[in-house]
């Protein structure tokens, strides 16, 4: 199958994944127990504010109806308005979404910097330094709460070093220098974990690949160690490394819920929790469903991306 | 995973091999204490120093001495009979939500990985519209959907986990399934059922258990952070996710308050985490091994 068919094959199945996670988010608010208007509204409600919401919400039509209407708004980008502060949602999605992804992305980075040469060195030399320093990280990593670990950093580094800011969000237009030191600290605790998951897979895999009767071949010709190792072996053991990356993004945007919190940062994730602590349904729909996309889509750039590397997975 | 080794294949169901367990430092360590946690959590009433509630405005803000080994918070709480009481909330949620997806995901994979056709697509298309949301984000909106309390909080991991089990659960089920015994057994006679239930089950449920503990460890994690973000255990509840909450207003005099309940977050969710690295270890041999 060549891979023009498996990129189309690979787009057709997302299909039902969207029309199932669209379903879910919908549901979401039909979940609220009694009437969500009257939990939106709370002591302000009154019969027409009732009314009202009960239209902006189409709660008024049979179920099927509801969904293909609220999926049509959404499709078109009305996706309903704060219930406080009156914005429509997609300005407030404008306004956070390149927050996050900043976020996720220098947090990414950062883990790639620490994780592979820590995890190639460690699969290099067993039991040495680096190797014991790679299951340290691999097992503190993901046992550690990041929301504890943001709490750490602020409180050590930012208030006790007095060097960065413990909070706040500084926008790259603005100024680069005070938008990554605004994030740097956020970045470096939603890596820790991505770091421990990255550092165990590099070491695992690339410790098979090193094994290979290949790489010896390799050596025996004389080829320098760094060229065996990073060019030959690194490349083979790649594709587990990239899943693993693409697995991940997931827990990216997941941790950014907390951490965004904790970092007072205004991104997708802190727009969540604030949303579902005021029971702001219209928002709550929209970022999950948005955050549920990314995650789609990074899915299938994993997918893509290990087929153009291995053309045996485009066969199956 | 079989034990198809030796000159004739067999093609007797390879009884689980308890005897041969390899004795693996990770599963001990991580057994030991999580052991430990479990007994310290059950027991907290007769061991903890002091009422987790009882107020002591005579002795606010005292760093860790011998009288109070984690220090008091800005009511003069004892931290470490807080952190205690704690464990008790997160060992519930982290049980009874695995229990849980344990229950409703053990049967479905089954069905889907044995059956397979119409069966599996029916059970496994929903699971894969479940699982594509990040865990936390699915746990915040149902809470903030179904309400916050510790049991909604149990309720909502598990439904957050059952996409996981049965995806697990299917998989090794699909593994077994083409073992030459159970085709041995099918020639026998044996029924679907007996199939399914002694020769299948048995044999693939190793990557559950491991799945299982790892996300022991995730759930007390996912208790301590919508906790803490006002999602989950409300006070007065013992929660350590909501004392890292209140604590992060006063972390500037007594630090002790935000370091210790995260620290035995820490040490709950390392302790899953070993043992799931020790039983693979100990259950799966070929697996992830270097």
């Amino acid at each position: 199958m060549g891979l023009v068919r498996f990129l189309a094959r690979r787009l057709l199945l997302t299909i039902p994944v969207l029309f199932g996670m669209s379903v879910v988010v919908f549901l979401l608010i039909r979940l609220v127990p009694g009437d969500p208007a009257q939990v939106i509204l709370g002591l302000r409600a009154t019969p027409e504010g009732l009314a009202a919401i009960h239209r902006d919400l189409g709660l008024d039509l049979p179920l099927h109806r509801q969904y293909v209407q609220w999926l049509e708004n959404f499709v078109t980008g009305n996706m309903g308005q704060d219930y406080r502060s009156h914005v429509p949602v997609i300005v407030l999605l404008r306004q956070r979404l390149p927050v996050t992804l900043e976020l996720a992305a220098l947090s990414m980075l950062l883990s790639v910097l620490i994780a592979l040469p820590l995890g190639v060195a460690a699969a290099v030399r067993r039991g040495g330094t680096a190797d014991r320093a790679a299951t340290l990280l691999g097992l503190v990593g993901i046992s550690i709460p990041d929301f504890w670990l943001a709490i750490m950093l602020i409180l050590f580094v930012a208030l006790g070093l007095g060097v960065l800011p413990s909070s706040g969000f500084r926008p790259l237009v603005d100024d680069v220098a005070a938008n990554l030191r605004s994030l740097l600290l956020p970045a470096v605790t939603l890596a820790a974990g991505l770091a421990a998951v990255l550092v165990r897979m590099t070491r695992a895999s690339m410790a098979e690949v090193l094994n290979r009767e290949y790489i010896r071949f390799t050596r025996a010709k004389g080829l320098r160690e760094r060229l065996v190792v990073y060019k030959h072996a690194l490349r083979n053991a790649s594709i587990p490394i990239i899943t693993v990356i693409g697995l991940q993004s997931g827990y990216l945007l997941g941790g950014a819920v907390v951490v965004e919190q904790v970092f007072d940062l205004p991104g997708l994730g802190s727009l969540t929790v604030n949303a579902t602590l005021e029971r702001n349904y219209p928002v709550v729909q929209a970022t999950a469903m948005v955050i549920g996309l990314m995650f789609v889509a990074v899915n299938l750039a994993t997918d893509v991306a290990y087929a153009l590397l291995n053309p045996r997975i485009r066969a199956e | 995973m079989m034990a198809a080794s030796g000159d004739v294949v067999s093609i007797e169901a390879p009884h689980r091999r308890r005897s041969s367990l390899r004795r693996s430092a990770a599963m001990s360590a991580g057994l030991v204490i999580a052991a430990a946690l479990v007994f310290a959590a059950t027991f907290a009433p007769y061991i903890a120093p002091a009422d987790p509630t009882s107020m002591d405005f005579q002795a606010p803000f005292h760093p860790p001495n011998r009288a109070h080994p984690f220090g008091t918070d800005n009511f003069g709480r004892d931290v470490l009979s807080r952190v205690l009481f704690g464990y008790r909330t997160s060992l519930l949620v982290g049980t009874g939500s695995v229990a849980l997806s344990l229950v409703g995901g053990i049967p479905l994979g089954l069905l889907a990985g044995y059956l397979g056709g119409a069966v599996d697509h029916l059970i496994m298309r929903p699971m894969d519209a479940l699982i594509a949301f990040p865990a936390i984000l699915l746990t915040v909106a149902l809470a903030g959907v179904l309400g916050t309390s510790t049991f909604v909080l149990m309720i909502v991991i598990a439904v957050v986990y059952l996409p996981i089990m049965v995806r697990t659960m299917r998989a090794a089920v699909l593994a077994v399934r083409a073992e030459p015994f159970v085709e041995g057994a099918r020639a026998r006679g044996a029924s679907n059922l007996r199939l399914a239930l002694r020769h299948v089950l048995p044999n693939a449920i190793d990557p559950v258990l491991i799945q299982a503990s790892i996300l022991m460890g995730i759930a007390i994690l996912i208790e301590a952070t919508l906790s803490f973000l006002g999602l989950g255990t409300q006070p007065p509840n013992p929660s350590l996710g909501l004392m890292l909450a209140d604590g992060r207003d006063i972390m500037r005099d007594a630090p002790w308050v935000v370091v210790f309940p995260g620290l035995a977050i820490m040490l709950a969710v390392l302790s899953f985490n070993l043992t799931a690295d020790g039983l693979r270890d100990v259950l799966d041999p070929k697996a992830d091994r270097i």
